[in-house]
Order: structure tokens, then sequence, then C-alpha cells
């Protein structure tokens, strides 16, 4: 099942973490919406997140979705990015034992998934540790 | 609106049903609770389920069951709130009767989750959460609980034995249940060890992979005692609300704001506090959902939910026993019908009907029935008339 | 005069050590690291490929370019180990760093000299003042087969260049370009594993392309080894780049900044030009610098390069190249075969 569009028009925010921000309220959404869920504003300004942020919660990943199965055990965790935005993603290059609430991290541009083994590779962002 | 009362309710023994269809566990269930009305035909129903689609690739179910279940052209519909498609199927079937459209209705909720393997039905779960931005980057039910439940350690001092107590809780109720899947003990050391699902919750935190149906007869209050011989018990209110389906999309990832909300105007409608509950049973999805579930409903402050299975608080005879069924941890959890599930608990409960497990001089009893991470919730307060 | 705007560098965390693969294969360890001069190699994760390495090393070198990636008139990638057989690794990177859609892509293949072809095709188009600014990356994931000697060495990393006009870190003074079709490694359609020609490999393949390009470079701006600061080559191993230079009359000190293979490995076509960014990390204004790449097939591409004022600025405001091949977790061979997918899954 080729989910070709899907992907690609995700591109803007896996690739390049573009958002937006209420010109109204100044609330800021990854991924972009069409109607402020805080004001109601209709009117948004495109913004590029910042690659840096810190880990709000984590977990580590021991029984994975059959696409990940080679990939398992692995961390994935909340991350508030500078300038409030958070995301879930995957933690990648981190010891286990590392793992704690406010561990600084920063962006990094990984395959996150294969669509089989004749299918589109699927890339974005993942967190390493930022030290 | 009319007040509306169930005077049936239906389940069979929950657990892996090789044997049995979708069609088949539905329509079990289903008569099941019509017998227990004592009714001879049915107006409507509404059929509570996740994702037939993808666990036996059957749409359409509305239709599919009413002619299974011998009642077409009756309306039937398909209702759909990930894991509170139960739960909000019996909210429509509860509209439905109150609003005078129609008089007997079905409630019932179905899923048949084993014709699918295990990465199959961990597929068809995550479709509860953001397929984009959660799902796609690999995170699965058990992940985001987890990552809920690291939050709340790391927020309020909730430890992992806390976590352990609510499964061993609700194994113990539940091995009093006859229906349930798992009706067995377990001890803390027992969840503590089990396998590593996703840190720090083991597979023992996890409520399991289970086909069932449970079904629930509606009618009018003032026509209970004219359709059947059964006691009535009172929907005394029906409430539900949504968050964000991404956990990461919540200023705070601890806390349940639509089990809240749900919670707020289910105690309005009903004109009680939480005070005035006699018993709950709750989304124990896993063992995190059942601490943070019960904080929002207001039966524990903010961050003290880790406390109430270990103070045995919540264990039957405890302040306000939850999950005297045994909760989704020990009974099961076929999505779609665990909100139906609780339902019947429930009315057996006010029945007086519930046996080993009866929570004494029960009069008022809650159900708490959510998706995903607490991205949709439906509750439900009864009343023994 | 073209030159070199930004530079970075990139490679996996992973290591895993010659003696870890001798071990599995009953190899005699010490006379691998001796002959070789090959202590580890790095190793990606499953996550990483030549598009996400490219991206990466590519950030480091627009971080050091400050310029607006919207300008990049053209994105080259060099590599043997594309992700896709057919479907560009350059549009990735292109749409990952903002510099679609005015833009020209192509992906170069030429074993190990992919980077520096990219690299050769960038200048070109500058100095013709087709483009304001190319990008030029040389990135691998090198397979080797299991028990094969390239085993010991196929890496990953990857090299990011961003090249435009003065002012840069590095004018390049000179070009030249040595090849002949000398069949000593190759890897035909749907092979997984590339096949080489043994010792042929060695004298009529490396030696005599890198000797002929470096001696026809530097007679070209008539310069000797004594001229240059420091000197780069493919490093295939520890010991080709290091004999090679000796060879050509340059001292360990000119060579050594650069030399990665020992602790880096093959890294195939990012293997010169990750070379380079270690080099450019240690280079003083006014220091002169050749590289020389080999790719089989086989050829070489020659660069003289004159480091600037501006490197000083750059230099540490992205990772440097040696730092980031200190950060390291050693694997086993079991975790390795797992992450290069040479255990056979249930499909």
């Amino acid at each position: 099942m080729s989910t070709s569009a899907k992907y690609w028009r995700g591109i803007p925010q896996r690739y390049r973490l573009e958002a937006e921000k209420c010109t109204d309220c100044g609330a800021q959404f990854f991924p972009p919406r069409v109607v402020c869920s805080g004001c109601g504003g209709r009117e948004f300004e495109e913004i590029k997140l910042d690659d840096r942020g810190k880990l709000l919660t984590y977990t580590v990943i021991r029984v994975g979705p059959s696409e990940f199965c080679e990939q398992t055990p692995y961390a994935m965790g909340i991350v508030e990015l500078e300038g409030g935005v958070r995301m879930t993603g995957q933690i990648a290059d981190v010891d286990f034992d590392d793992l704690e609430v406010g561990l600084p991290i920063k962006i990094e541009f990984r395959k996150i998934r294969e669509e089989g083994e004749a299918g589109i590779l699927c890339y974005g962002y993942k967190f390493v540790p930022d030290k | 609106m009319r007040d509306v009362a169930v005077i049936g309710v239906g389940m069979q023994k929950w657990g892996e049903l090789w044997e049995k269809s979708l069609r088949d566990i539905f329509t079990e269930s289903a008569m099941l609770a019509i017998d227990d009305a004592g009714v001879d035909h049915i107006d409507s129903m509404y059929v509570g389920c996740m994702t037939s689609g993808l666990f036996v690739g059957q749409e359409h179910l509305g239709s599919l069951l009413a002619d299974y279940l011998g009642v077409a052209p009756i309306p039937a519909l398909r209702v759909e709130s990930a894991c509170a498609s139960g739960g909000a199927a019996f909210r429509q079937a509860y509209f439905d009767v109150a609003s005078g459209a129609n008089d007997i209705v079905l409630a019932s909720g179905v899923e048949k989750m084993t014709d699918v393997d295990g990465a199959g039905a961990t597929y068809a779960l995550s479709t509860a959460a953001d397929a984009e931005y959660e799902v796609y980057h690999g995170i699965t039910f058990p992940g985001l609980y987890a990552l809920l439940a690291v939050a709340h350690m790391h927020a309020y001092g909730t430890t992992r034995e806390q976590l352990a107590e609510v499964s061993v809780k609700n194994h113990k109720n539940g091995a009093k249940n006859p229906l349930a899947q798992y009706p067995f003990e377990v001890t803390v050391d027992q969840v503590l060890n089990s396998v590593m699902i996703a840190d720090p919750l083991t597979i023992l935190d996890c409520s399991p992979i289970t086909d069932g149906a449970a079904g629930a007869i509606l009618c009018p209050l003032d026509m209970a005692k004219d359709l059947s011989h059964k006691a009535p018990v009172k929907i005394l209110s029906s409430a539900h609300a949504t968050d964000s389906i991404a956990l990461h999309s919540r200023q705070d990832l601890t806390w349940l704001s639509a089990v809240a909300k749900a919670g707020e105007v289910a105690y309005k409608g009903a004109g009680l506090t939480p005070a005035d509950i006699d018993f709950v049973e709750v989304h124990d999805c896993f063992t995190i959902a059942e601490i943070a579930v019960i904080e929002a409903l207001g039966f524990f402050e903010k961050g003290k939910g880790g406390t109430g299975a270990p103070s045995g608080e919540t264990a039957m005879g405890g302040r306000i026993p939850v999950n005297p069924s045994g909760g989704l941890k020990s009974k099961g959890h076929p999505v779609g019908a665990t909100g139906i599930a609780q339902i019947v608990e429930t009315v057996k409960q006010l029945r007086g009907d519930a046996g080993e497990r009866q929570v004494e001089g029960a009069k008022v009893g809650m159900t708490q029935n959510m998706g995903g991470t607490g991205g949709s919730c439906v509750a439900h307060i009864l009343g023994k008339v | 005069m073209a030159g070199i705007i930004g530079y970075g560098a990139y490679m996996p965390r992973n290591r895993i050590k010659v003696e870890e693969i001798a071990k599995v294969w009953g190899a005699d360890a010490p006379s691998y690291k001796r002959g070789l001069m090959l202590q580890e190699k790095s190793v990606p994760s499953p996550d990483q490929d030549v598009i996400t390495m490219s991206v990466e090393a590519t950030k480091h070198a627009l971080t050091r370019a400050e310029i607006d990636p919207s300008k990049i008139g053209a994105v080259y990638v060099g590599s043997e180990s594309h992700p896709y057989a057919v479907k560009p690794s350059g549009t990735v990177l292109a749409e990952a760093i903002g510099a679609t859609p005015e833009v020209h892509c192509a992906d170069f293949e030429f074993a190990c000299k992919a980077g520096s072809e990219a690299m050769f095709v960038c200048m070109g188009l500058v100095d013709s003042e087709k483009i304001e600014y190319g990008l030029a990356v040389g990135a691998d994931t090198s397979q080797g087969a299991p028990s094969d000697a390239l085993e010991y060495s196929a890496a990953a990393g990857a090299a990011s260049f961003v090249i435009g006009r003065d002012p840069g870190v590095a004018k390049v003074i000179e070009t030249y370009s040595f090849m002949t079709d000398t069949p000593d490694f190759w890897r035909r359609s749907y092979m997984h594993y590339p096949r080489h020609a043994g010792r042929f490999t060695g004298e009529p393949a490396y030696f005599k392309h890198i000797m002929g390009c470096a001696k026809g470079i530097m007679a070209k701006v008539k310069m000797e080894p004594k001229d240059f600061a420091y000197v780069v080559f493919h490093q295939p191993n520890g010991k080709f780049p290091q004999r090679v230079g000796k060879m050509l009359g340059f001292t360990k000190e000119q060579i050594d900044p650069g030399w990665l293979s020992p602790t880096l490995g093959n890294t195939y076509s990012g293997s010169s030009p990750m070379g380079l960014t270690a080099t450019l990390d240690v280079a003083k204004p006014g220091d002169m610098v050749l590289m020389v790449s080999y790719g089989s097939g086989a050829g070489s591409d020659g660069f003289v390069f004159e480091v600037t004022d501006r490197i000083d600025e750059v230099r540490n405001v992205a990772p440097g190249t040696r730092e980031l091949l200190d950060k390291k977790t050693y694997i086993e061979y079991g975790t390795y075969a797992k992450y290069r997918r040479k255990i056979r899954m249930g499909e």
C-alpha cells in the first residue's frame, strides 16, 4: 500500500520543522492548523521551530510495531522545544540509563520507517542527547 | 427528555474465543441482554466497535449485526470513539430513548481482536493515537501510557510499586468474576518481574488482547415495569468530553482533562459529588490509567491517585471501590465492548446480583470509558430506583 | 574564483573493533591491524543512511557557511550506497535544508570518488557563474561482504561542502582529474556486496591514479610536497594513504591531521572529503592543502586549496570532525550484523 501522498504532504514538518503562529494570540502549532484552538483566529504566520529542547517524559519501547521491529528496543519521548512546541519522537544514540526528565536534546534527521522492502523510505526528526 | 432505565444486560465469558467470529460473540451477548430484559423486540440498536475493519476486515457492522440478530430492518448504527466506542454507543442509545424516538434500544459493544497477529493488533490499536505525529514515529499504546507514567512519577513521586498495586487489586476483584478473561490473582513481585513492554510498564501493567462483546437494553423509566420483570436501573446522567488525541499536545501530561470534564458534567447532571458514588468502573487499560482517572474524577487529589490501591481505599470495602469487575486488566479489554461491560457490571451491582464481588449496599455507580490516551471520555452515573 | 564557503562532517556513533570482527571469522586480528593499520570502524544505525548523514553533515556546513539555503543552485550527493536504486538522494537533502525548488540536483556514483566529483562539478558551475552556491556531499554506508577483507574497513560517514565564490574558508587554486578504465573494484546491479580484485587494487589502481593525479596537479600549480601544509588522500585503510604520501614525498605531519581511517574506517565517497574537513579544522589562514581522492574503476580528482582568514571565524561554530569521531559507542558483531541487515528476517 503506497502512502506517498500522505508522506509527501508532511515533508515541510518532518524535514524542516515548519510550524505556524497565530497572528492574534501568538499560539504556536505544529503541525499547522486552519483554526487557532486558543482564540479561534484564522490568520497565521509561518515559523521554523528551534532544533533544541528538553525531554519532558520518556519510555523504552521493547515491543514495537512490525515496521520498527529491527530497531527495538528504542527510546521515545515527548520533547518541549525552545519556544514551547512539544512533539513525540524517538530518542536515538542514547544510553537508556541516561534518560531523564529535563535531558537537553537536539533534533537530528533520521530514517523513521520503511514501507516494506520495496516501498518508500520515510524520513523525519528524531531526538539525540545534546551534549 | 424522558428518564431512561437499563432493564437488561448480557455478556458471555471473555477471552481468546478462537471458535467464534465477531458476529457470533455479538449475537450471543445481545441475546443474553434481550433475554435478561425479557423483551420480545427492540426498536433500534447501537454497536460500539473501535476497528473491526482492521481486526477482521469488516465494516458496515450495524446492518450485518442487525441481520444476524434477526432484527432487521430496524435502524442499526456502529459508533466509534476508539476504546470509548462502547460508552459512546450506550450514550447514543440513551439519547435515542430519552428523545422519544425509540422505546426499546440495544446498546452493545464488540471487538474480535485475535483474528490478527500481535503486530496486527498493535497496529490496529495504534490508530487511536495521532497517526502522523505519534504512531509515525514508532509509538505504541503501552508506550504512550508509559510516557504518562514517567511524567506522573516525576511530577508526583508515584512509584513503580503503586502502579503494580493497581494490577494486584484488579486481579483480586477479577478472580471473583466468572466472566473475566484472566480470573486469577497476581502479586506485586509478579507484576514487577514480568516482561517489560514499555518502561516502566510490564505486561502485567497492561490490559490484554480480548475477544468479547456485551449488551444492554434501555427503555423509558416509566415503561420499565411493564416491559421487564427485572428491577430497573436509572441512568442518572450521561457525559462525553474530548481532548487532543496527541498526548504531547496537552499542557499537563499527567492530567486527563477530558476525563475531568466528563466527570464534572456527569456529577452535575446527576446532582451528585464524588462522595456520593458507591463504586466506579474505570478504564484501566494500563495501571497508570486508573491512577490518572481516579484523580480526574475527583476521588483522589491531583497527584495522589497512586495511593489508592496500596492504601486499600480503592479495594472492595474501601472508601471508593474501583473496578469491582476486575477492570480491563483482569476482565479483558475487547476495546469496543469495554464501555458496555462497565454498564453490565454496574447494573449487576445495583441490582445486588454481583455475587462474591458485590459492593454492599451499592445505590449509585459510575462508569468511565476513554479512548486513546484520554482523547475522548464517556462517563455515566447509574442509580438504583 | 570558487572556494569552500562552509564545510561539515557527520558520522554514526557506533564503532566496531577489528578484534570483534576477526573473532567471528577466526582471523588474526593483530595482523589485520598491523597490515591495514586499522583499529575500528564506524557503523550506521538502522535509522542512518546516506541521506540522513548528508543532511546532518550539510547542517554543519551551512552553519559555517552562514548563507541562505535558497540561494544554493546545485545539490550533488556522491555515494555508492544511495538508499534508492532509482530516486535521488539529493532531492531529500535539498528539501530538508530548504533549497528547493530552484535548484539543480543529481546523485553521483564513481566508487569512492563520487564525493570529490560532486565538489569538482560544483566548482566548475560556480566558476562559470551558472550558480551562486553549490552543495557537494560525499557520503556512504559502505558494504563489505562478511569475512571479506573489506568488512574490516567498510564504514559510514559524510562530508558536505558549500561551494561558492569568495570569501570562503578555502580558495580553490586548481583542480585536476586523472582517470583510466581499471576494473579493480565493482558491484553489479542487484548484488548486495561489492567485489574486488585483491592485490590488483593496489599498484595499478590506487597507487597509480593517486600518484598520477598528485603529480599532475602539483606540476600544474608548480608546487612541491614541501609547499603544502597538509595533504589528504583517499583512505581505504590506514596504510595506503601513509604509503602513497611517503612515495610522493610528503611527511607524516602533513598527512596525519586528515588521516582518519585508523579509527573511522573507509567511508568510501566520504573518505577523502572527511579527511579534508578534519584538516580544515586545524588549518591556519594561508595554509596550502592538497587533496587527492580515489575511486575504483578508476580515477582520482585533485584539488589545491588555500585556506583563508575566515577559517578562524567559522571553525568552532559547528562540531569538528575529530570531535565527532571521539563520540562513540562500541557494538558487538551481533548488533553490527543486525544493524547492517546481515541477518535474514522472516519475511
